[in-house]
């Protein structure tokens, strides 16, 4: 299969994920922005890790970044879920106090 | 046109669209719904690669567990009361300008590097089953960051809990 068709894949998914931090203001759309470009950069670890079948240091390394969006997925949804309970909103622009 | 090529286009068709879906679309629920179909197209690309563990582990974390976190925080912090959960998209000219011309700069690159004829890149490598080469991996040269992750996992998910649990009233004076 076409090599340069995974990391267009990638890139896409990056710009995807990157469009929509970007422009969406509810916090969960955020969250789920940030998946999608974690999974762009796990998408080019195994991609050219599956030329090193040895060492698979590209695998190993994109199992590491899946356990850390699962950790700031959790840590992240808390905090919104806290945010949400103060403020009555997820809406990113109206939440604009520092002082609780 | 081999039947593992047809395979894999689907799954990259599926990843593709179903990312530009949660792109469109304004319902929150739709996106999050829409970013299953994402991950599961991501994870058939991953078998293909020779990264079985990795697939697994991606469809168990991603579609069993961030997804399940999301679908409660959506939940939890809209109020459903029959009207959809909608969030239009602001300043979209401004994002697409960004996103598309990160998306060209990356294109571009990515086509004048020409991986494909680079002398490390054997095309004629099928990646093979490699799961025991994996753990094995995993469990000699990386078995320090595996257990520093391991205990990074169980820091946030406590610290998770800590966030969005309520706090008791007697526990209150020991805080």
């Amino acid at each position: 299969m076409p090599f340069d068709y995974l990391l267009i894949l990638g890139a896409f998914l990056f710009c995807v994920g990157l469009f929509v931090v970007v422009t969406r203001k509810n916090a969960i759309l955020v969250l789920i922005g940030i998946e999608l470009m974690l999974n762009a950069a796990n998408i080019n670890l195994i991609a050219f890790s599956s030329f090193d079948p040895n060492a698979l240091q590209g695998q190993i390394f994109s199992l590491f970044i899946i356990t850390v969006a699962a950790a700031e997925a959790a840590v992240g949804l808390s905090i919104v879920v806290k945010v949400y309970k103060h403020f009555q909103t997820a809406d990113l622009d109206k939440i604009n106090e520092l002082k609780g | 046109m081999e039947l593992n090529d047809i395979i894999f286009y689907v799954f990259g068709a599926i990843t593709a669209l179903s990312a530009l879906y949660i792109m469109l679309t304004k319902n929150i629920l739709y996106a999050a719904f829409a970013l299953i179909l994402t991950f599961i197209g991501v994870a058939g690309i991953y078998v293909f690669l020779g990264a079985e563990f990795i697939a697994v582990t991606q469809v168990l974390v991603y579609v069993g567990g961030i997804l399940i976190l999301l679908v409660f925080g959506i939940m939890l912090t809209n109020r459903l009361s029959g009207k959809k959960v909608v969030s239009p998209a602001y300043n979209k000219l401004m994002g697409l300008i960004v996103a598309a011309g990160l998306f060209a700069i990356l294109f571009k690159g990515i086509l004048q590097a020409n991986f494909s004829a680079m002398n490390w890149i054997d095309k004629g490598a099928s990646a093979d089953s490699s799961i025991p080469k994996f753990g094995l991996t995993l469990m000699t040269d990386y078995v320090l960051v595996f257990e520093i992750i391991g205990v990074l996992l169980l820091l946030a998910l406590i610290g998770a809990i800590r966030i969005a649990g309520n706090v008791r009233k007697e526990d209150k004076s020991a805080v």
